[in-house]
């Protein structure tokens, strides 16, 4: 067992589908053509890129010519918001989000309000979900852009996006949300959610790394993002990662028909994790709400322990997790996740994230379950500040 | 990442656990930052001859933890004073540059020890109470500029 990695690290990234590679790889070698180009080759690589739309626009009940390919996640979230707020600054310069934001949201909103736009965080409950009405008041006559995530990255929690789009399309506002997250784990429909412009990105779902998608509503104005050739239309300009979006659209396809099954799959682990955590381990706390969450989402704190040791034993046992500990971001703060959801510092520092995916398995947990409480008890025994706890004080 | 010596300090800490009716005891750091360090020292005629400690931290600070301990063994309270994060970081074979931070929680803690010896002993005026003297995040952690 010791030799075997268990991989619980799914909310940072996959491994691309053995199915989803065989799509790709003849457009590396031998369908290697620019899809701008006007021969055989490049019109193959263009028909690619259009069917990987389709594919996309379907899994989202989106039009196709609504659907843009990025380089990113991060690329999609920076366009639509900097796009929308450029090309919408005449009507006005306010811009709604979160406090608890990935941060190439949350970066990009700060980013603008050093270029004259006014941003409000919403802050958000113990569970670290944003309230509806709070959105609501925290509308003002000139809010040009709502940007709410589906579900959060760290600690699972999925917002109320279908009653946000509707303060927001009866405000007449653009509602922008990341669903970097959600993508192949919940179903997402932007019409009836009213959405206006959708991340994605797609190796959060079984597809290659440096793909995205940006979804945008007919009509949304947004300024072009990369100016340069025509391609996407022109507003994206940029040769077309060929077999990075056939990658993409295979991926999304297999995660929309397999939706259903891996959906009751990862609920089925993060429950029985979840209750198991709490039964045999004390001083603990689930972070992120116990319903309203992701379905393979898992995230505790652990008192007295920090993160990183808690990740690095873990790792010596053949398990790869993640966490929201300073000691892991590179910076002195932990998590502003955990720090919105009111989290002490102390606690937030000893965060363990778990995020499972396709390859888990029962076992897999029986094994975290024989190892996890072991390694917490022997972080803590070296802690100084159980020591205190065991005497009472 | 870490130096197979960090990972091994880190996975097979020595000196872990306390000394009863210790000489000296010094803890730096606080929870909000994210680790602190305890460190018990039994020391004979200002020579340090058992160290002990607890660490709540990351792996860069259990692993100075336990080679701090290592390197203090033996040595009288002058000579432990001298200790540098730097000779903790190169007995560990080096640190991550984020990790550096971590070190200093180790120089500080002999330091901190070694007042409280020196206050036992009468050598030394206590200077500080308690809360008053705990060390906040910024003397301890250098900033940085990492974006993860």
């Amino acid at each position: 067992m010791e030799n075997k990695m268990i991989y619980f690290d799914h909310a940072a990234t996959t491994p691309v589908k053995p199915e989803v590679v065989e799509e790709m790889m003849p457009y590396y070698t031998n369908k290697f053509g620019n899809a701008s180009s006007i021969y055989s080759i490049g019109r193959e690589s263009k028909k690619a890129i259009e069917e990987a739309r389709e594919r996309v626009a379907k899994a989202l009940g989106a039009m196709t010519r609504e659907i843009f390919f990025t380089g990113s996640g991060s690329e999609a979230d920076n366009w639509a918001i900097k796009g929308v707020a450029y090309s919408n600054k005449d009507r006005g310069n306010h811009i709604i989000t979160t406090a608890i934001e990935h941060h190439a949201v949350l970066h990009t909103c700060q980013y603008l309000e050093s270029d004259g736009f006014e941003v409000t965080y919403l802050p958000v409950d113990e569970n670290g979900l944003v309230s509806v009405e709070q959105v609501r008041k925290a509308i003002k006559p000139n809010t040009i852009l709502i940007t709410i995530m589906f579900a959060n990255n760290e600690i699972g929690t999925i917002q109320p996006i279908a009653e946000i789009g509707k303060i927001a399309k009866e405000n007449n506002i653009y509602f922008h949300t990341d669903a970097v997250q959600a993508i192949g784990s919940i179903p997402v429909n932007v019409n009836e959610l009213n959405v206006d412009l959708l991340s994605l990105s797609a190796h959060k779902f079984y597809g290659p790394k440096g793909v995205g998608a940006l979804y945008i509503r007919k009509g949304v104005k947004i300024t072009t993002f990369l100016h340069g050739g025509a391609q996407e239309r022109g507003r994206r300009a940029s040769t077309e990662n060929v077999p990075g979006i056939v990658g993409l659209g295979k991926a999304i396809e297999l995660a929309t028909e397999n939706l259903e099954q891996y959906n009751k799959k990862l609920i089925d682990l993060r429950d029985r994790t979840i209750e198991e955590i709490t039964k045999k381990v004390p001083f603990i706390k689930l972070n992120g709400d116990r319903y309203k969450r992701l379905p393979g989402n898992v995230n505790f704190s652990f008192e007295f322990i920090e993160g990183e040791s808690l990740l690095l034993m873990l790792d010596m046992k053949g398990i790869a997790a993640s966490s929201g500990s300073a000691c892991t971001s590179g910076s002195l703060d932990p998590s502003h996740v955990l720090l919105a959801i009111g989290l002490s510092h102390e606690i937030a520092h000893g965060s363990l994230r778990i995020s499972f995916g396709d390859e888990n398995t029962h076992e897999d947990v029986d094994y975290l379950m024989e190892v996890l409480p072991l390694i917490v008890e022997r972080l803590r025994e070296m802690s100084p500040l159980y020591e205190k706890v065991k005497r009472g004080n | 990442m870490y130096s197979e010596k960090v990972m091994d300090h880190f996975m097979n800490p020595r000196n872990v656990g306390e000394i009863e009716n210790a000489d000296a005891i010094g803890e730096v750091g606080n929870a909000k930052c994210g680790d602190i360090m305890k460190i018990y020292l039994k020391i004979e005629n200002d020579v340090i001859i058992d160290a002990k400690f607890k660490t709540f931290g990351c792996g860069a600070a259990v692993a100075t933890s336990s080679m701090a301990t290592e390197l203090v063994v033996g040595k009288t309270i002058e000579e432990a004073l001298k200790i540098t994060n730097k000779a903790v970081a190169e007995a560990l074979d080096g640190l991550p540059p984020v990790k550096m931070h971590c070190s200093n929680l180790a120089e500080e803690a002999i330091k901190a020890a070694i007042e409280d010896y020196l206050v036992k002993t009468g050598r030394l005026e206590k200077n500080c109470d308690g809360e008053v003297c705990g060390r906040r995040c910024d003397d301890i952690h250098h900033h940085m500029d990492i974006e993860d």
